[in-house]
């Protein structure tokens, strides 16, 4: 690319590249997204107003970030089926040990990391060492930390922590112009989500990819395997304690919060192109699966659809999202990899120039390979 | 590959069902006394009969020991259980659908009080209790265990749901053991006594006419309902619809699961949307999250009618919102061993015994938030336990037994 062609023609490129970026797979959840937006708007156009925004951002953070957590298992070639009872045992941790008293705030918050972190610890010990299938293994871990809340609770809410601790969840900077608001919520999105694409970038996060991809040349090239496969274990559990600290703030105590997040998750990561059984996918694109999910709930909701068949229609319309962004893969594999081609011109100075093109991912073999080895 | 791909497709698919179904692996939920197509839905449960008997019975004086609810009767047909009579302390077997939430618990620790004043007295030797953790199934096989091997002298159950659990009651009547069959009803009336509160369309008028009373014609409401399929809870709905529709009060109805992350989504929506003047839930489980989202949003508190959960009590009054809190007499769990007395001892008891239920309303609150001062957030305002021992400590602590 000389530095002769025009901006024009640059451009051009570029958006020629979002149109392709758009109809891929990848893109397809950007595109549901953008649907979905505007339909609810047109429903609603009180929607579009920043301060309503804003607060539907608020509201997707949690999910969001479980669903970042969740990508890096799945791209790592395993499943997290934890992640919702981490966060309905963080949620009833943080409404039982701080209670009213708002100094155990700090204190409580370290704990919860800490056993968050230990969660995701034990489950990628298990699968690496006992070779136990993550499937089963964070099932088990499922069930015992859903007994263990059942067991402490009885299986009813609690009080809710003191008001400074769900702050994180509920506040935000005030009066601020044209948003009103900025929840927490949302910086704290905004930053992990960063810091996830940073991550992804990195040799270590590019090694998650590789693992994913082909755990035998993962190893050969000299990946310590189990640290790299327990470290997405330990992340997604940690950001399903960030996302119990969100969502007990924003509602508060009950057993039943967190419920079916491990899904929803899995589900937002698949509407975002990742492959299930790992090695491919953008971290940006799940984290918008979960933004098209819950877009999709607001869109019912404002849309009146009776709530005896709304489950119904949000299913089928999953399914169909689903559905679309695999046979847009296969047929884009038959046809010619778009996203082969710019990883050969990746010396572009500027990464970020396109925001719906993923990062490169060199360090595996790109081009779709059917000899692949991981399942 | 492609297989891969396919096998993903159908394993999203089945997540994708299993989170949206969300509701089907809910604990509580009963299947549906018979086929409910979606649409017919209100025409399912809507009942006059029952709609006019049980708004009948929200008149009546209840009969019975005037500072004891929970042996209080309306318009009760009694039977006479001579036949029953025996001496010595009896074995109580009591099947238990659940106690997955804070009624339930509440409840449970006011019968496990009341059950040690009784087996003081050597009414009661020892009560043998199965938690079907809301399966039918499992309720199922704990009836007829106790049938088989329980060596029980008198049957207490809590069903489940009411079609399913219909069987294996008439078989524990079979054993010519009494039985006592409290909470959600069955399709029969083998027991010797069904006890029960007044019910879900009481329930249903007690709250729509209050909302109807403080608002205008034309206004909205948002109600909030837990699930599908559980006669008490539909029956709630089915009259309170009912009577808003009459009145010209436009509302609609959210499935939450009591989850208070979707009830805070709904309102806010709903806000979104345009005002909402009412909000009426058929349990209060949650009200806190709903009345927040008024908060968060920045906008007047609703007129709403919650339940006698010390949360919502405590939220109604520092908020001052217009507010009405509907009872489902928790105090009823008491009733069944109180119940099994009188039978040992052959007195006559209602064959269907219907107990007050009356909602708490703003000119009470002071005095009940007083009275169950230190209480949880999940505990019930009427639970009743007030004369037994253990009271407050038991239920401060609730530590479930």
């Amino acid at each position: 690319m000389s530095a002769v062609t025009s901006d024009s023609q640059h451009l051009r490129h570029r958006l020629a590249g979002f149109g392709r970026t758009l109809i891929s797979p990848r893109g397809a959840v950007f595109l549901l997204l953008i649907v979905l937006l505007i339909a609810i708007t047109v429903l609603n156009p009180s929607f579009a107003e920043p301060s309503q925004f804003v607060r539907f951002v608020q509201r997707v953070a949690p999910v969001a970030i479980v669903a970042i957590g969740q990508y890096f298992v799945i791209v790592g070639g395993e499943f997290d089926l934890s992640m919702g009872s981490v966060v309905t045992a963080q949620v009833v941790i943080a409404g039982n040990l701080i209670g009213q008293d708002e100094s155990k705030s700090i204190p409580v918050l370290l704990f919860m990391l800490a056993f968050g972190a230990f969660v995701g610890l034990v489950n990628g010990l298990i699968v690496s060492f006992l070779k136990v299938p993550s499937f089963i293994a964070t099932l088990g871990m499922m069930l015992a930390l859903l007994g263990a809340t059942l067991y402490w609770t009885g299986g009813a809410a609690t009080g809710n922590p003191a008001d400074g601790f769900r702050q994180i969840g509920r506040g935000g900077i005030r009066d601020l112009p044209v948003i009103g608001v900025l929840p927490w919520s949302v910086v704290i999105l905004v930053v992990l989500l960063v810091i996830a694409i940073w991550f992804a970038r990195r040799p270590f996060g590019r090694s998650i990819i590789a693992l994913g991809d082909n755990p035998t040349t993962a190893r050969y090239s000299g990946a310590r395997t189990w640290w790299v496969k327990t470290s997405t274990f330990v992340i997604s559990s940690l950001s399903a304690t960030v996302a119990g600290v969100l969502l007990v703030g924003y509602a508060g105590v009950h057993p039943s919060v967190g419920r079916g997040y491990e899904f929803t998750a899995i589900t937002a990561v698949v509407l975002g192109g990742v492959v299930l059984g790992g090695g491919r996918g953008w971290v940006v694109a799940a984290a918008a699966g979960a933004f098209a999910l819950e877009a999709l709930f607001t869109l019912l909701n404002f849309a009146g659809v009776p709530s005896t068949y709304r489950d119904a229609v949000q299913g089928a319309i999953i399914i169909l999202a689903v559905a679309y962004a695999a046979t847009t893969i296969r047929a884009r594999r038959r046809g010619r990899a778009l996203e082969t081609s710019p990883a050969p011109e990746a010396k572009e100075p500027d990464p970020s120039e396109d925001p719906a093109r993923p990062a490169p991912i060199p360090s595996t073999l790109r081009a779709d390979n059917e000899t692949k080895g991981g399942s | 590959m492609r297989r891969r791909f396919t096998v993903a497709s159908a394993m999203v698919g089945a997540f994708a069902l299993m989170t949206l179904a969300g509701c089907t692996t809910d604990p509580n939920v009963g299947s549906p006394t018979d086929e409910t197509a979606p649409a017919e839905e209100e025409v399912e449960w809507f009942d006059q009969e029952l709609f006019d008997k049980q708004d009948a019975e929200r008149g009546v004086a209840p009969e019975g020991p005037e500072d004891q609810p929970w042996l209080q009767y309306i318009n009760a047909e009694m039977v006479d259980t001579s036949a029953f009579a025996s001496e010595g302390a009896k074995k109580a077997c009591f099947a238990n659908a659940s106690i997955s939430n804070p009624w339930r618990q509440t409840g449970w620790i006011t019968m496990n009080q009341q059950l040690r004043v009784l087996q003081e007295a050597g009414v009661i030797s020892e009560m043998e209790t199965r938690d079907a953790q809301d399966s039918d199934d499992t309720q199922i096989a704990d009836i007829d265990y106790f049938i088989d091997e329980g060596n029980c002298d008198i049957f207490i159950i809590s069903p489940n749901s009411t079609a399913a659990m219909t069987p294996a009651v008439e078989r524990a009547c079979d054993t010519g053991k009494p039985v006592v069959v409290f909470d959600r009803g069955v399709q029969t009336d083998c027991p010797v006594t069904f006890i029960h509160p007044i019910g879900g369309f009481a329930w249903g008028i007690d709250t729509a006419e209050f909302l109807i009373d403080e608002l205008e014609e034309g206004d909205k409401v948002v109600a909030l309902r837990i699930l599908p399929g559980v006669d008490v809870l539909e029956q709630r709905w089915a009259a309170a619809e009912k009577l808003f529709d009459e009145a010209g009060i436009e509302a609609v109805d959210y499935f939450t699961g009591a989850d208070p992350t979707e009830i805070k989504k709904i309102i806010s929506d709903e806000l979104a949307k345009g005002d909402v003047q009412g909000v009426w839930m058929d349990a209060g489980d949650g009200a806190v999250a709903a009345i927040e989202a008024f908060e968060d949003a920045g906008v007047d508190y609703p007129v709403m009618t919650g339940e006698d959960e010390m949360s919502f009590l405590r939220k109604w009054k520092e908020t001052g919102l217009t507010g009405l809190a509907p009872v489902y007499s928790n105090f009823q769990w008491r009733t069944p061993l109180l119940a099994a007395q009188k039978i040992f001892a052959g007195e006559e008891i209602p064959k269907e015994w219907v107990l007050p239920q009356s909602p708490i309303t703003a000119g009470e609150v002071d005095q009940y938030l007083e009275a169950n001062d230190g209480m949880p957030d999940g505990h019930y305002a009427k639970f009743g336990g007030e004369d037994l021992p253990g009271y407050p400590q038991q239920w401060q602590d609730r530590i479930i037994p």
